[in-house]
């Protein structure tokens, strides 16, 4: 903290959607937080964007409209945006710049910790390898999941992604795991949303070991840029200092993208695709690079953001940014929600970056390398059958084309469809993996080894 | 870089971010390094204007003020190079990121400067050169095991030559130690050390280029055989997210056969490096037999790291590599990604308010991208010796489209282009490299070394197997709109014998132990099957044999499982299955009715 700490100062120069513009104040640092107080008395939060000999620019984050230039009081806090962190944030709920929203008084902290965090030293990381079962059968055996992996789930509006990340919430397993914490970040919600996840932990009984930030629709664009980062400062003190396992929903990715922009465009910076900023590729890293683990710490940080593709287009900024910078992704698909399969997990376009080293003997089965091999090859014939029935129609097909025509329905009704409260076991989950197998003829099995056939195959036969 | 406290050079008055203005009492150069702040966080300066500076710093400026004092380092962007730089780890400015580890924990801290190589850490050196002796830049001093399979040649630098007046005699020294002087014709003397510095911005010279003969052999067949780089070029890696890149940069580092390989992760996860760090101890190096991270330098500049440090980190790794070379080696330089690098140049250039020229890059893209590229190349160094520095680079094209700035003008620098493609990776075929939107242009040049060391036949068969690829993509298109099975039989063995390719040949799994990397013998072995396959295919059509009961014969599913089957010490093994697709397809020609 410096000297700045506690000064008071009167007057705007100027307002321009989120920032406020003033005059220079000796000893103002950048990203300084600030307390802005207007004429009639509502206090509104910010930071210090830049800072240069004649005046400073503060980003507001809380409504602007009404605000004047006379008669607004700033005051310096001296030091960046902080968070307490201590062990009694779990079941606590905070707004989106991490005050109490449950009329609870302030919960005791540790500690203050500045949100951007810090950067962990890679040399510092533990490779994420253990397995976390989400009792999803398409999650588990496609794109398996590890403890500390950052996986988005990437959507369209009016899918039920939310079930999707409550039910990995709530059937989340991992040996020797008891419990996860849960860390939630509401990011622009539709105020409806929030209150179904906020019903949803609730009736779950996670509610004591969660804590979420609730950043909603109608609060401000800023605000919504602070969100996230109180989040994985409360995940991050879970994680590395008390040494639990904790899962991160970020949602919706997209909505705080769309902040940025705004509050770029508002700064007048030169824009790049679609009027996003040049750096939304590094300010999504700043986020997602905070899952992970560390050597000789307990805990783990796992990440899953939802990320709503706009129209339906994964090249969108958005999602394609955040599918570079994070480790895999578990896309939605139309059709399959259209047909009514739940969870409409389309097998190819999805990937988990960090399975390899997270399956096999010892950690999931000996089998779920081959048996995820053999599915994706099967999937993708699938895929290739069903793009021809769509141009030369069913009867031109081969009989293999046709066979795989059939063997698709039964993957997603007998594999892909689930219900949202039903966990399976990895072993379970193999199993069915095998029955399919048992309608292939075995020539096309290329992808199982065969002591793996010996061994799992003739046992349905 | 001097890091004597002297009077601030100037005082901020301007942050905003990574970049920051200051106005100096002191004039500084372009290009300087300065020390911003109390914390001394490093920042170089990118513009100058009258007395004020603007400058871009390496580390995050949270917490910067106006007033707070600049120091200047009298001297540009520069790395510290010597023994001890193989094996480790730095960030895109040099820091040592394993020793930093150490001293100060899991976290990244700011101002936390250490020497790039460990200062009390000894080396044995034996000197080759004579007192009294001429030399000029390039030549050596003498040398260090710097590892067990590696001579690192003290090199008296660049620009520095005349009479070597001293030379210390055999023992050991640490990196501060001056181990000899040299009288230039001029009078001056200059010590030559263990270790000295380049400015990374500035190629180092050489005397000149060679021309591309011997091929950089990767492992990989896909590119080894039919998208072959030359020894000295440069290879753009384009693809999607998920595609495979990182992976293939992997492969490339673990099997690429160069004697030193730099790795630069620019604006990447985290996660990645840390792969690397756990994975490379226990490979070994098929070559030397020595762990693979022994000839590997890792530098890592994070995606959540500072930007201009990720700007940096191409540099720091070009310069690095380019000294390897100096001392006659092969180096081979992968960046993964230079898309994040030219997004920091983007960003960078954005907040100097500069007039940006296509999505918001600005207009001297192209020309930083050819200079990066211009530095590959095999060269005679200044020494005399045979050296080169290849480049591998990695790019991210915004939502996979090949048409973006950074893929096209990389296109126009680099003689090789490896296309990743997202439905092959989406069907997982692995490497997910598409045959018809690659290419090298050296392909020809590199027809006499496999003349000379594998076959004499491969630049025939590569040829054939090209056409026949290329062949079954027309015909599969024709089949899309009318079904195969109204194809003429001929036509269908084409498109068969192109899926056993693809299944046989193009595929190879990088976690696959005996596969993931392949010889140039086997290759060229498997190809050949590959293709026997397809003449004895076509004579069997002319016999009479349907295509359904060649492809029933039990040799393909052999065929399409050989590459990961039988090793590179397994070559007879491919002798023998070639003996056998002769039996099966002759015998099923033979059992036709209506067979001559
Ligand atoms: N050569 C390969 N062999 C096997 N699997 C691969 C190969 N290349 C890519 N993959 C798979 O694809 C995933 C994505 O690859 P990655 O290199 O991370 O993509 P990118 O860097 O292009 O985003 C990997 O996690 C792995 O599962
Ligand atoms: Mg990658």
């Amino acid at each position: 903290m410096t000297a700045i700490a506690g000064v008071e100062y009167v007057g705007l120069k100027a307002l321009r959607g989120p920032l406020a513009f003033i005059d220079a104040v000796p000893g103002l640092s950048f990203h300084d937080q600030v307390e802005l107080t207007a004429p009639d008395g509502t206090v509104r939060a910010g930071r210090v964007l830049s800072i240069s000999e004649k005046a400073a620019v503060v980003e507001i984050f809380g409504p602007t409209d009404g605000l004047k230039l006379g008669n607004t009081r700033l005051r310096f806090e001296g030091s960046p945006l902080r968070l307490g962190v201590g062990r009694e944030l779990l079941g606590r709920t905070f707004d989106g710049l991490g005050r109490p929203r449950d009329d609870l008084p302030p919960p005791l902290v540790v500690e203050e910790r500045a949100i951007e965090g810090v950067v962990i030293n890679p040399c510092r990381r533990e490779y994420p390898r253990d397995f976390l079962e989400t009792g999803i059968s398409a999650i588990d055996l496609l794109t398996s999941v590890v403890l500390g992996q950052k996986i988005p789930i990437f959507t369209e509006a009016g899918f039920p992604h939310d079930t999707l990340a409550l039910q990995i919430v709530q059937q989340a397993r991992a040996p020797g795991v008891e419990h996860f914490a849960i860390v939630f970040a509401a990011l622009g919600l539709p105020r409806s949303v929030a209150l179904r996840y906020e019903e949803a932990f609730r009736t779950s009984g996670a509610l004591s070991r969660m804590v979420a930030f609730m950043n909603l629709a109608d609060d401000p664009a800023a605000e919504r840029l602070i969100t996230p980062r109180c989040a994985l400062t409360a995940a991050e003190y879970l994680a590395f200092d008390c040494g639990m396992h904790v899962l991160v929903i970020l949602h919706d990715i997209t909505n705080y993208g769309e902040s940025l922009r705004e509050v770029s465009a508002a700064r007048g910076e030169v824009p790049s695709r679609k009027g996003y900023p040049g750096y939304l590729y590094s300010d999504l890293a700043s986020i997602f690079e905070r899952a992970g683990r560390i050597k000789g710490r307990a805990g783990s940080l796992t990440q899953i953001p939802i990320v709503t593709m706009p129209s339906g287009d994964i090249t969108h900024p958005i999602p394609d940014l955040t599918g570079y910078v994070t480790e895999g992704q578990i896309v939605l698909d139309r059709g399959l929600e259209r047909r009514g399969i739940y969870p409409p997990i389309a097998v190819l376009p999805s990937l988990s970056r960090l399975m390899s080293d997270g399956i096999g003997a010892g950690r999931t089965r000996e089998d779920h390398e081959d048996a995820a091999r053999q599915l994706y090859a099967a999937c993708a014939r699938v895929e290739r059958a069903r793009s021809l029935e769509s141009i030369i129609g069913r009867d031109e097909l081969s009989e293999g084309e046709r066979r795989y025509l059939q063997f698709g329905e039964l993957f997603e009704t007998t594999f892909l469809r689930q219900d949202p409260n039903q966990a399976r076991s990895i072993e379970d989950t193999l199993s069915l993996a095998w029955t399919l197998f048992a309608e292939l003829p075995v020539s096309d099995l290329t992808r199982l080894s065969p002591p793996l056939v010996a061994r799992y195959l003739e046992a349905k036969r | 870089m001097t890091r004597d406290a002297t009077e601030p050079a100037g005082r901020l008055i301007e942050v905003s971010g990574a970049v920051v203005r200051a106005r100096c009492g002191v004039p500084v150069a372009l290009a300087e390094v300065v020390w911003v702040g109390d914390e001394r966080l490093i920042g170089e300066v990118i513009a100058l204007d009258g007395d004020i500076a603007t400058m871009q710093v390496y580390e995050e400026t949270e917490g910067l003020c106006v007033g707070a004092p600049i120091a200047a380092s009298g001297g540009p962007l520069s790395v510290t190079l010597g023994p001890g730089l193989l094996g480790s780890v730095f960030d895109g400015v040099q820091r040592p990121l394993d020793r930093l580890a150490l001293s100060q924990g899991d976290f990244l801290g700011r101002g936390q400067h250490l020497e790039p190589l460990a200062t009390d850490r000894l080396w044995e050196f034996r000197p080759t050169a004579a007192a009294g002796s001429t030399v000029v830049g390039g030549d050596a001093l003498g040398t260090v095991s710097e590892t067990p399979a590696l001579e690192h040649h003290v090199l008296v630098p660049p620009m520095v030559g005349g009479t070597l007046v001293d030379v210390v005699p055999q023992g050991s020294y640490s990196a501060s130690d001056v181990l000899g002087h040299v009288q230039a014709a001029s009078g001056d003397r200059v010590d030559v050390r263990l270790v000295q510095r380049w400015r990374v911005r500035a190629p180092r010279p050489f005397r000149h280029h060679l021309p591309a003969t011997t091929p950089l052999l990767t492992g990989q067949r896909v590119l080894d055989t039919f998208f072959p780089l030359a020894c000295g070029s440069a290879a753009g890696m384009p693809g999607g997210f998920g595609t495979g890149k990182t992976v293939m940069q992997h492969q490339l580092c673990r099997w690429a056969q160069a004697d030193v390989i730099v790795f630069v992760g620019c604006g990447e996860r985290g996660n990645e490096l840390t792969e690397m760090l756990w994975k490379l101890p226990d490979l070994v190096d098929p070559r030397s037999g020595r762990p693979l991270a022994e000839r590997t330098i890792l530098i890592a500049n994070t995606s959540n790291m500072p930007v201009p440090a990720r700007e940096a980190s191409i540099y720091t790794g070009v310069t690095i590599a380019e000294y390897y070379r100096d001392m006659g080696y092969h180096v081979l330089l992968l960046a993964d990604s230079t898309s994040r690098w030219a997004e920091a140049l983007r960003e960078i250039s954005g907040r100097l308010g500069e007039i940006p020229a296509e999505e918001g890059y600005p207009s001297y893209l192209s020309s930083r991208l050819a200079a990066f590229y211009e530095r590959a190349g095999r060269v005679v160094t200044l020494g005399g010796r045979e050296g080169s520095v290849s480049i591998i680079s990695a790019i991210s094209p915004a939502g996979g489209d090949l048409t973006e700035p950074v893929t096209r003008h990389t296109q126009r620098f680099t003689g090789c282009f490896w296309t990743l493609d997202k439905k092959l990776a989406e069907a997982r075929v692995f490497p997910a490299v598409s045959v018809e939107d690659s290419y090298s242009t050296v392909s020809i040049d590199l027809e006499r070394w496999w003349h000379d060391e594998v076959s004499p036949e491969w630049a025939a068969r590569r040829r054939e197997a090209l056409k026949l690829l290329e062949h079954a993509g027309q015909l599969r298109n024709t089949a899309r709109l009318v079904g195969e099975e109204t194809l003429p039989d001929r036509q269908r063995l084409v498109i068969r014998v192109a899926e056993l390719f693809e299944e046989g040949f193009l595929r190879q799994s990088a976690y696959d132990v005996k596969d993931a990397s392949c010889s140039p013998a086997r290759q060229m072995r498997l190809l050949s099957l590959l293709l026997e396959f397809y003449h004895r295919g076509l004579d069997a059509l002319d016999r009479g044999v349907p295509v359904r009961e060649l492809f029933g014969l039990p040799i393909v599913a052999a065929l399409a499982r050989a590459s990961s089957a039988f090793g590179d010490d397994q070559i007879a093994e491919l002798d023998r299955l070639g003996t056998v697709l002769v039996e099966q397809c002759g015998a099923a020609a033979r059992s036709e009715p209506d067979a001559a």
